[in-house]
């Protein structure tokens, strides 16, 4: 019968407050553990989408619904440009790759994104099945995708106007399966990518397609007229682009350039707040939960008076009661806690589950090395709600307290 | 003889006001011991001083021929754990124990092995191995003072102390756990005191010694 022992059998005998103390803990951390798998997971996806890309070129409007449209395929994009501008800006001399992106479609909730091979070049795609889309209306389709809409190489399937479900089916075109992306862990998994003509010939009127449409070859090989495109992805050749050519953009053209770092901490600043005020909150559970550890445990030991005056008879020493009294502290606090990081995971999980962007879905199946903090906060409260309990029991005078008993 | 207790020159004062004095004692090993005085005649201190959890003033105190006071307080309270055992005038055992829990901390705190073995033989010479996995929130009065008996002996303890172990209860019961306290002395081959105010076991000793 070890110390640990008869501290996990004082804390049974007591279901209700060790209970409540333990339901405090684990609502406290479990509020944390959600803010930390969801920040880091938001954070790390944000960088993950948006690495290697320094600007967006759109349509004038919110930079951050630019960026969320382009990068993340999260938003509505702010309307379309020019192809001739596009191409104008492309061909600067700052800029090192410009990768066209034309949206206005989706499968079943999969946004169908007209681009050229610098996109595949961009974010180093590569085909787990098949090939890259060559033809008009050939598409590579992200490996979520595939694995959720149960698509192979040589599928068909209609694509609809918008960029969410329930909307009207393009039933002139039927879109062809050539290739499957191997699973890059980002944004492209939920895409299905085809070539930028693909996207304009869906949205004209069905007379005046060709009849011979899959002869075509990329739309950057036609003339752009009249043509419009959603955004450009840009790469800079050189830091300098940094300062002059969003400068450029803004003011020597009617689009508008936005840089998805800027606008990333934009984004984040604005969720911060939220996320500062509930992790008060959670700090503020976790006082309350030490708070009511120490008052239980300091209730408990004026009880216990005699049980360890009556331990210390039984020849165990100052020090064995000193850790009897701290375990129990120790066990309610990394009882809570880790009942609190498992929720914490189950909720994340859940949320993930019922999330619509599946973009930016969360998962309760991350487990991240700053959660062993949680677990040393767990052990620090422990220790700061026992230590004056345990002191007290280090202290006491055996011999008063049989006497008075 | 071998000597059990021996106090020489004691006393302890509570404050500046109050000091008793203890005359000289000695007990040998293997006696059955009373300690007979009033209510606030200092046999509760005797006790206290005799098992090692209250200093003295002044004076000696040697128990199984080691002086105890001159132990560091780690070997005391080992020393209190293999040699001494305290029945109490209440049993008070730990309620969050089983009484077989009670008596495996008793071996724990005492640094011995787990020894489910001599548990249960203990409990058997008590006659109540049947409740060695009850809560002593489920046992009568009676079973508990057997369960407080068995938790002092259980390590076979050189000397074994009880303070008012008959003062609550009736006639019949207090016969009882004197005849448990006597058993288990002679089966452990260890030496008993008694302390107490209760003239009705008075008769059952030949050895008295009066605050």
């Amino acid at each position: 019968m070890s110390p640990l022992q008869i501290s996990w059998k004082s804390l049974k005998s007591k279901p209700l407050s060790s209970g409540l103390n333990i339901l405090l803990i684990a609502f406290g951390t479990g509020i944390l553990t959600i803010l930390l798998l969801a920040s880091r997971q938001i954070g790390d996806k944000l960088t993950q989408n948006s690495k290697d890309i320094d600007l967006v070129v759109g349509a004038k409007g919110s930079p951050l619904q630019l960026i969320l449209s382009s990068i993340y395929y999260m938003d509505n994009p702010t309307g379309n440009i020019p192809l001739e501008d596009a191409q104008r800006l492309s061909r600067s001399p700052f800029v090192k790759r410009a990768v066209p992106l034309a949206m206005g479609d989706n499968y079943k909730g999969f946004r169908i994104i007209g681009t050229d091979s610098n996109y595949i070049a961009l974010y180093q795609l590569k085909n787990a099945s098949g090939q890259f889309w060559k033809k008009d209306f050939e598409v590579s389709i992200g490996a979520s995708v595939a694995e959720q809409q149960q698509l192979k190489i040589g599928d068909t399937f209609l694509g609809a106007h918008g960029l969410t479900e329930n909307t009207h089916v393009h039933d002139h075109h039927a879109y062809k399966v050539t290739g499957i992306l191997q699973k890059q862990g980002n944004v492209t998994d939920n895409l299905i990518l085809t070539n930028i003509a693909s996207v304009w010939k869906m949205h004209e009127e069905p007379q005046h397609d060709h009849a011979d449409e899959n002869e075509h070859e990329h739309a950057e090989e036609e003339p752009a007229g009249n043509r419009e495109i959603t955004s450009l992805l840009i790469q800079y050749r050189s830091p300098m682009s940094v300062v002059m050519f969003p400068r450029m953009v803004n003011s020597a053209t009617q689009l508008q350039a936005a840089s998805p770092a800027m606008e990333s901490t934009r984004l984040f600043s604005l969720i911060g707040v939220g996320i500062d005020t509930l992790q008060w909150f959670a700090f503020l559970i976790m006082l309350i939960a030490a708070v009511s550890v120490f008052v239980n445990l300091y209730n408990s030991l004026k009880e216990r008076q005699y049980d360890l005056a009556i331990m210390r008879t039984l020849g165990a020493s100052r020090i064995k009661l000193f850790r009897i009294v701290i375990e129990e502290g120790l066990l309610l606090t990394l009882t809570g806690t880790i009942a609190g990081i498992l929720l914490g995971h189950i909720a994340v999980e859940l949320i993930g589950s019922g999330q619509e962007s599946s973009q930016a879905r969360l998962s309760g199946l991350v487990f991240l090395k700053e959660e062993i903090y949680l677990f040393a906060a767990g052990l620090a409260i422990g220790i700061f709600a026992a230590i004056i309990p345990a002191w007290q029991a280090y202290r006491a005078d055996i011999a008063a307290i049989l006497a008075k008993n | 003889m071998q000597q059990m207790i021996s106090i020489k020159a004691l006393a302890h004062a509570y404050n500046q006001d109050k000091k008793i004095n203890f005359d000289d004692w000695q007990v040998s090993k293997g006696e059955q011991w009373l300690l007979l005085g009033n209510s606030g005649s200092g046999k509760s201190t005797l006790l206290h001083i005799l098992t090692g959890i209250l200093s003295p003033s002044t004076g000696q105190v040697e128990i199984n021929e080691t002086e105890i006071y001159q132990l560091k307080p780690r070997e005391l309270d080992r020393f209190r754990a293999l040699h001494i055992g305290i029945v109490f005038q209440r049993p008070h055992l730990i309620k969050s124990l089983t009484i077989q829990e009670n008596l495996l901390m008793a071996q724990s705190f005492a640094g011995l092995p787990e020894n489910r073995n001599r548990i249960q033989e203990v409990l058997e010479s008590l006659a109540i191995s049947a409740s060695s996995h009850q809560y002593p929130s489920t046992l009568s009065q009676g079973q508990l003072q057997r369960a407080s008996i068995a938790r002092a002996v259980i390590n076979k303890p050189a000397l074994l102390i009880a303070d008012e172990p008959t003062s609550s209860l009736d006639d019949q019961n207090a016969g009882t756990v004197l005849r448990l306290l006597k058993e288990q002395t002679e089966l452990n081959q260890s030496t008993l005191v008694i302390a107490t105010h209760d003239q009705r076991i008075k008769e059952a000793f030949t050895h008295t010694y009066t605050l």
